[in-house]
């Protein structure tokens, strides 16, 4: 008999993926809001706010693309190809996002080019990450272990609008990231697109928390049975009034409470939906334990595993201390 | 010939071959940036230091865009193979995923030091995160090519229900084909790496321009190239033997030898025509092929014929692959001993015709490593995991040929632009030249960054 590793690989897949939604996020909310942005010199600082930092956040894709092929090979096989386009466009659409940054700094006549490339390959990426999270929690057609439907299958109601939504959740991030690291009336306009974008948020979490249920009884009997409501009832409870916090704190010209608010925000949801999926890896029809590799794959990549994320951890709290504070445009990104 | 498989392998192999290119390059380069900085050290010479600066620019860049395109990979074996990540995900999954968090650790860690920490860690320190960075993208090229290799000549593995099972970790590393595999890739990624540090040092020396620093580049790349090119002619020699070995149907596409017979000759050109099983226009040496393959004249080495034709690999790339890569060995011999007869009559840095030569030197490695690898993983058709498991069953099975289409379309598009952009790039920081004083390199106190790849040629404050 040998040590269970799935409840660990669950946890490091579980954190690589929620880390990377709150690093990238901001990142990619900043680059939707970009060409938005009151002048140039405002766009010039939004650059330099997430420059130093961004290629950082990748990693966590990729540590959660890896830990899913390693550890549980049968949802990888019928998670990706489900999502054949969707992923498609979120790689395409981050290659241009990455490239930007660099281009646009050393281009002259075609920094306008890299600019548009900045702006769409961030809103492209959102969108596509959007919709993986709707086709995912609406669940996969598997027959005897293989992926039974088609690369088409995620076009649906559900999936565009939970496509929408995280376009207007990373906005969100990006907008509160901005009123925490600028002053001046990029601080203000930033502000006032974070409200909008909140208002957005909230009506996409109330679209999807009705509409989830619908999709899915085992998903209703979970939040609605008793007494798991009685157990359950915290959470609504705890992302209303984090909501009501964030609001509350933006209308006060708060400076780094908002992006811990909305922070806080994603936590919440990402829990709700954690609760509604748990245990299956693919929803409703494959368990983590189903779907899991051999205990000797699994343990022969944690020992890796184990080592490399407390240096990532390090490495992300380094950097984001040393640029801690407001940019200024004095040191801009070039 | 329009189905989902073939579509899907033409993708991978796209994106693998464009991804490829830069590997091929920054293992060879951060080599060779922790000699120069090691160089710098034991010598004090500042051109050392210029000439490691210079580099390291172009390491940054070409890093920068190894990491992007290599995000892209490991999502091809989930959307276009995933009945293969579902069955050899057990035992190829934890290869790539330490390949994976190599080139992470590196960059969280030391590449940050080697690129802006210059002025900041002491010059050992500086020089001791080269070697490190160096060491690095060995080991990344070691689990990569640890998981080709497994494919290619699997070991250590059960197959419980269908799926690959790891039984040894060991045998799966170290299985038949890897140690050949792997010093046959590093080496030539060396010579990549020498061939295009010779090429800019001639395309400076025939301009008059960082004379100095030119000299010294153009020379260590020629006095690697004379070890390792001859190095190279017995590890593939015993590159050969082991595929003979372990993958004689690819051997024979590679020799384009049709009949199973003793005293095999070495073809050196022909057309295969694989309808009829022969070869046509054949030039070859008589009973040669059996002397390297067999290492006796009249060793027996089995032909095309000898297998169904469904377990036949496509003869004509692997052919000509082999051919191609070969033939870029043999001019790199030939440049490699023009130098050395030049060097003789103390003229190397002065033949004009020969400095205008160089410069076309260097795609002859990027050629060489991608002709080379046409030449195993097509040689390795129709299996993706060798007498395993067949390439089309390994397939995603919900993919339609249009699906692939499309994608196969939208990568081609994006990488011409980015590949392009990268490479125009890469060619102005070669023409703007070797920047002097780069020991004040290193960011002033207030824009200190950590590491990141690409910006560490962006900034032209950092370099003065």
């Amino acid at each position: 008999m040998t040590l269970d590793l799935v409840p660990l690989w669950t946890a490091i897949l579980a954190l690589s993926v929620f880390m990377y939604v709150l690093l990238d996020g901001f990142d990619l909310g900043v680059g939707i809001l970009f060409p938005f942005a009151p002048g140039d010199d405002a766009r010039q600082l939004m650059i330099a706010s997430v420059a130093p930092i961004w290629d950082g956040n990748e990693t966590w894709l990729v540590m959660g693309g890896i830990g899913m092929f390693t550890a549980f090979p049968a949802a990888f096989a019928i998670i990706f190809p489900a999502l054949y386009f969707p992923v498609l466009a979120m790689l395409l659409g981050l290659l241009f996002r990455g490239v930007a940054f660099e281009f646009r700094a050393t281009a002259q006549t075609s920094r306008r080019h890299w600019d548009r490339a900045f702006f769409w390959g961030s809103l492209i990426a959102t969108f596509a990450q959007g919709c993986v999270l709707g086709k995912y929690v609406m669940g996969f057609d598997v027959v005897r272990g293989q992926y039974h439907g088609t690369v088409w299958d995620w076009v649906h109601p559900f999936v565009l609008a939970t496509g929408l939504g995280l376009i207007a959740g990373y906005v969100l991030l990006g907008a509160t990231w901005l009123v925490m690291k600028t002053e001046g009336p990029l601080h203000d306009w930033s502000r006032r697109m974070a409200q909008l974008a909140l208002l957005g948020v909230l009506g996409f979490i109330a679209l999807v928390s009705i509409w989830t249920p619908l999709l899915h009884e085992r998903i209703a009997e979970r939040w609605f049975s008793w007494p798991n409501m009685a157990f359950l009832a915290p959470l609504p409870i705890a992302t209303l009034l984090i909501a009501a916090g964030l609001w509350r704190a933006l209308a006060r010209g708060r400076d780094t409470w908002p992006f811990f608010a909305a922070m806080g925000l994603f936590l919440a949801c990402y829990l709700g939906l954690a609760i509604s999926l748990f245990p299956y890896i693919v929803p409703h029809t494959l368990t983590l334990w189903e779907a899991a590799a051999p205990a000797r794959t699994q343990a022969f990549l944690l020992i890796g595993t184990l080592f490399l994320i407390p240096i990532i951890f390090m490495y992300t709290g380094w950097s984001y201390w040393v640029f801690r504070g407001k940019v200024r445009g004095d040191m801009g990104y070039h | 010939m329009f189905d989902p498989v073939f579509l899907s392998r033409l993708q991978f192999a796209f994106l693998i071959v464009f991804h490829f290119l830069l590997p091929a390059f920054t293992i060879g380069l951060a080599s060779y940036i922790a000699v120069l900085e090691g160089a710098y050290l034991y010598t004090r010479r500042e051109e050392f230091l210029r000439i490691s600066a210079f580099w390291l620019k172009i390491f940054s860049v070409s890093f920068g865009m190894g990491v992007v395109s290599g995000i892209v990979m490991p999502f091809q074996f989930g959307t276009n193979w995933s009945r293969y990540s579902e069955l050899a995900g057990g035992v190829v999954g934890p290869l790539m995923g330490y390949e994976g968090l190599t080139a992470f650790f590196l960059e969280a860690a030391f590449l940050g030091i080697l690129l802006f920490g210059r002025k900041l860690v002491p010059p050992w320190a500086h020089f001791g995160s080269a070697v490190i960075v160096a060491a690095g993208t060995l080991f990344s090229a070691f689990w990569i090519l640890a998981a080709n290799s497994w494919m290619q000549t699997p070991a250590g593995h059960e197959i419980i229900d269908g799926r690959f099972v790891p039984m040894d970790w060991v045998k799966v590393i170290f299985n038949p084909s890897f140690p050949y595999r792997f010093t046959h890739t590093v080496i030539a990624v060396y010579l990549t790496t020498a061939f295009t540090v010779i090429g800019v040092a001639a395309w400076y020396l025939r301009r008059g321009r960082h004379v100095a620093e030119a000299k010294i580049m153009m020379t260590m790349g020629f006095l690697l190239s004379a070890v390792l090119v001859p190095v190279q002619a017995v590890l593939g020699d015993l590159h050969g033997v082991n595929t003979l070995e372990h993958q004689p149907a690819k051997l024979a596409a590679i020799e384009g030898i049709w009949e199973t017979r003793s005293g095999q000759p070495a073809v050196l050109f022909a057309i295969p025509d694989e309808a009829r099983e022969v070869n046509r226009a054949e030039i070859a040496i008589p009973k040669l092929g059996s002397l390297y393959l067999t290492h006796d004249w009249n060793g027996e080495v089995r032909g095309l014929k000898e297998f169904a034709r469904s377990d036949r690999p496509p003869v004509p790339p692997v052919f000509f692959g082999f051919r191609i890569m070969v033939a870029c060995w043999a001019t790199m011999l030939a440049l490699t001993a023009a130098a050395g007869w030049l060097a003789w009559r103390r003229r190397l840095y002065d033949a004009p015709r020969f400095l205008r030569l160089l410069p076309y030197g260097i795609p002859l490695g990027y050629i060489a490593v991608t002709a080379g690898w046409i030449t195993t993983e097509v040689g390795r058709q129709p299996w993706v995991v060798y007498g395993h498991l067949r390439t089309a069953e390994a397939v995603s099975p919900v993919l339609t040929a249009a699906d692939v289409l499309i994608s196969f379309a939208a990568y081609a598009l994006v990488y011409a632009i980015i590949f392009g952009s990268g490479l125009y790039y890469l060619v102005r920081i070669v023409q703007r030249g070797i920047p002097e004083a780069p020991h004040a390199a290193g960011p002033p106190a207030h824009t200190k960054r950590p590491a990141r790849p690409l910006s560490g040629a962006t900034s032209p404050a950092r370099m003065t």
